[in-house]
């Protein structure tokens, strides 16, 4: 008979971990999965033991504190690293069905229920006797199936970038900001010699200050969004002064140039970057002036995408975040709609690592009292949550990416990477009477390739005209099709 | 010492090789196959379908699928996420094609198209003629 958990966590970053200690502190059998060979997530990824670090938390803020939980973890929980989720189901109790048909059927549906309301009602019937299975695939080759089985789920599965297109996006050279990051801090890789940072956000300081310390030349920080300049960075007056002052300090002393109201427009070269044209954008962030930048490596984002896969499958409410992003409704508790499912960090509205720690904690003290443990309530952890979730949402106010990108775009630049789709064609579906983004991908197929949309759904929701809708993806990583076709005869553990 | 290792007080594991289309790449253990390609200067391994367009690392954690590489005859492995192994042999340039689609597809829709092997005109056009058995072993499900 296979193993019953009282908590099964969904991703090892800040929000997982601390939820899956707070839950195992309270006596919860808990198992904690995740796609990575090392715990972290993204923000808190590093370096594997074989680099024998004696200073792992010079690229990093808070690292030492994750470790710590980390270790505190492992001693209580079970935990499966290396292992990708791929779908997740949930039988018994009132759920709607048992078979991955019922879970794509939910998926599919879930759409419709979208943006349901701001705040779920904190009375959901928080216990049940339903049980959720997870289906992952172990191992980075081989992939070995396995289903895990809970009587609770907590998704904490993070985000990835938010890339735009523009023209040259796609030439080698060209990263995210969060992919040349985990370059640094997982890979002790440099992104590359000459390096220009770009885009809007907080997010791009930590990674032009770590390219500039571990040896690139950061060729320029270009914020589109800033008005301000550094000295007034929004971080400076919103309690991370320390933090923000740091970054400036490393961009001054290796003369990193940084400018408000930049982008680069256009990356340039044959068969990898060579130059990128930088832009003076007016309060749209339409071009008013270029020049050419030489470098060999961009590294760019606009923000963060929330993975909304598993809790979509399972039919959970969403909501639009500050910034208009689809993000899981939950309550204080951060219970989401579907009873037995919770979910932290940036899957509820992306604020950041300090953010995702404490609503993963309040989480896992949920679920430890809707499953009958004796939990003291902890108001300075609300009241924590709620400062950093303002202070998430004034971030999301400084930084609101502008509808004059599009401007960057030529006719022939690419929408979507995976399918090689041109704006014309994009146009083309429109004229042929697409009003939606699901209709543009079904006339010109952006988002149909491998990465499903997630690189450029934001993009094509925007050219459609309207906001980002919450991914109906049945599968959220990809599996052979044998595992898909062995689905009436679930494996078994192990 | 490079500036990176000096700033963590790294003294890493020995180095091993990997052979990329047969030239010798050095890897630091626990390093993805993507992150010591990059490392070494390699910025693409990957020809899009249509287009004919040079493909790296874009997004670093696996999720643009743009990395897509070609490990021990083992098709569409995301090198980014894919932890490098000794003696691996790493073959670049394979164009994406019904091998890639095969194997996984994120989505009914490219998961169908593989099963049925209706691969886009563009596709079938430039995918290399010794590829199809590995198409089969992808949908057969190793």
């Amino acid at each position: 008979m296979t193993r019953v958990y009282d908590l099964a966590v969904i991703g090892a970053g800040p929000a997982g971990v601390a939820g899956a200690l707070e839950a195992s502190l309270a006596g919860l059998d808990v198992v904690v999965i995740d796609a990575a060979p090392r715990p972290g997530g993204q923000y808190h990824r590093h370096l594997p033991g074989s680099f024998h670090a004696l200073r792992p938390g010079a690229l990093h803020h808070g690292l030492e504190r994750f470790m710590r939980q980390w270790e505190a973890l492992r001693s209580r929980a079970e935990i499966l690293l290396g292992h990708r989720v791929w779908a997740v189901e949930r039988t018994g109790g009132d759920a709607a069905g048992g078979t991955a048909g019922a879970a794509m059927g939910a998926a599919a549906g879930a759409g419709d229920t979208a943006d349901a309301g701001d705040t779920v009602d904190g009375t959901v019937g928080a216990t049940t006797d339903a049980t959720v299975t997870v289906r992952c695939l172990a191992g980075d080759r081989e992939e070995r199936p396995r289903a895990v089985r809970a009587r609770a789920l907590l998704i904490a599965t993070g985000a990835h970038d938010r890339p735009l297109p523009f023209p040259g996006w796609d030439l080698p050279g060209v990263l995210t900001a969060g992919g040349a990051q985990a370059l640094l801090k997982g890979s002790l890789v440099v992104a590359g010699r000459r390096v220009v940072v770009s885009g809007t956000g907080p997010f791009l300081l930590p990674v032009a200050a770590g390219l500039a310390r571990a040896g690139a030349d950061v060729r320029g920080v270009y914020e589109a969004g800033g008005r301000f300049g550094l000295a007034r960075h929004p971080l400076l007056a919103a309690g991370k002064a320390a933090e923000a002052a740091g970054y400036a300090a490393v961009l001054a002393r290796h003369r990193v140039p940084y400018r408000g109201r930049h982008a680069v427009v256009a990356a340039h070269g044959e068969d990898a970057l060579t130059h990128v044209t930088v832009a003076r954008l007016d309060a749209d962030w339409r071009p008013v002036a270029t020049r050419t930048v030489a470098c060999d490596t961009l590294a760019c984002g606009y923000g963060f995408v929330p993975q909304l896969e598993l809790p979509v499958q399972l039919g959970c409410a969403t909501r639009r975040d500050a910034d208009g992003t689809p993000v899981v409704a939950v309550d204080a508790g951060r219970r989401t709609s579907v009873p037995g499912v919770y979910a932290a960090g940036e899957t509820t509205g992306v604020g950041g690592a300090e953010l995702a720690e404490a609503e993963g904690r309040l989480a896992g003290r949920a679920v430890a009292a809707d499953r009958g443990r004796r939990v003291p309530p902890l108001p300075a952890l609300a009241r924590r949550v709620d400062r950093l979730t303002a202070f998430a949402r004034a971030l999301h106010e400084a930084y609101p990416v502008r509808p004059g990108w599009r401007d960057w775009l030529r006719d022939d630049t690419l929408v979507c990477r995976c399918e090689e789709v041109p704006l014309s064609a994009v146009r083309e579906a429109r004229r042929l009477g697409a009003t939606d983004a699901r209709s543009v991908k079904l006339l010109a197929r952006p988002g149909m390739g491998w990465c499903q949309g997630r690189m450029c759904g934001y993009a094509v929701a925007c050219l459609a005209g309207e906001d980002p809708a919450a991914p109906r993806r049945p599968i959220a990583q990809p599996v052979r099709l044998g595992d898909l076709a062995g689905l009436e005869h679930p494996p078994s553990e192990g | 010492m490079r500036p990176p290792y000096e700033l963590v007080g790294a003294r890493p594991d020995p180095a091993f090789e990997i052979s990329v289309d047969g030239r010798p790449v050095p890897v630091v253990p626990g390093q993805s196959v993507g992150a010591a390609l990059h490392a070494a200067g390699v910025r693409s391994w990957r020809s899009t379908r249509f287009g004919g367009r040079p493909r790296g690392l874009f997004c670093g954690i696996g999720v643009c699928f743009d990395c897509l590489v070609t490990v021990n005859d083992v098709p569409a492995l995301r090198a980014c996420v894919t932890e490098a192994r000794p003696g691996d042999r790493v073959r670049t340039s394979a164009a994406d094609s019904g091998t890639a689609a095969a194997r996984a597809g994120a989505g009914k829709d490219t998961a169908g198209k593989s099963v049925a092997g209706a691969g886009r005109p563009g596709a079938a056009g430039k995918e290399p003629g010794g590829e199809s058995g590995g198409d089969d072993e992808g949908v057969n499900g190793r």
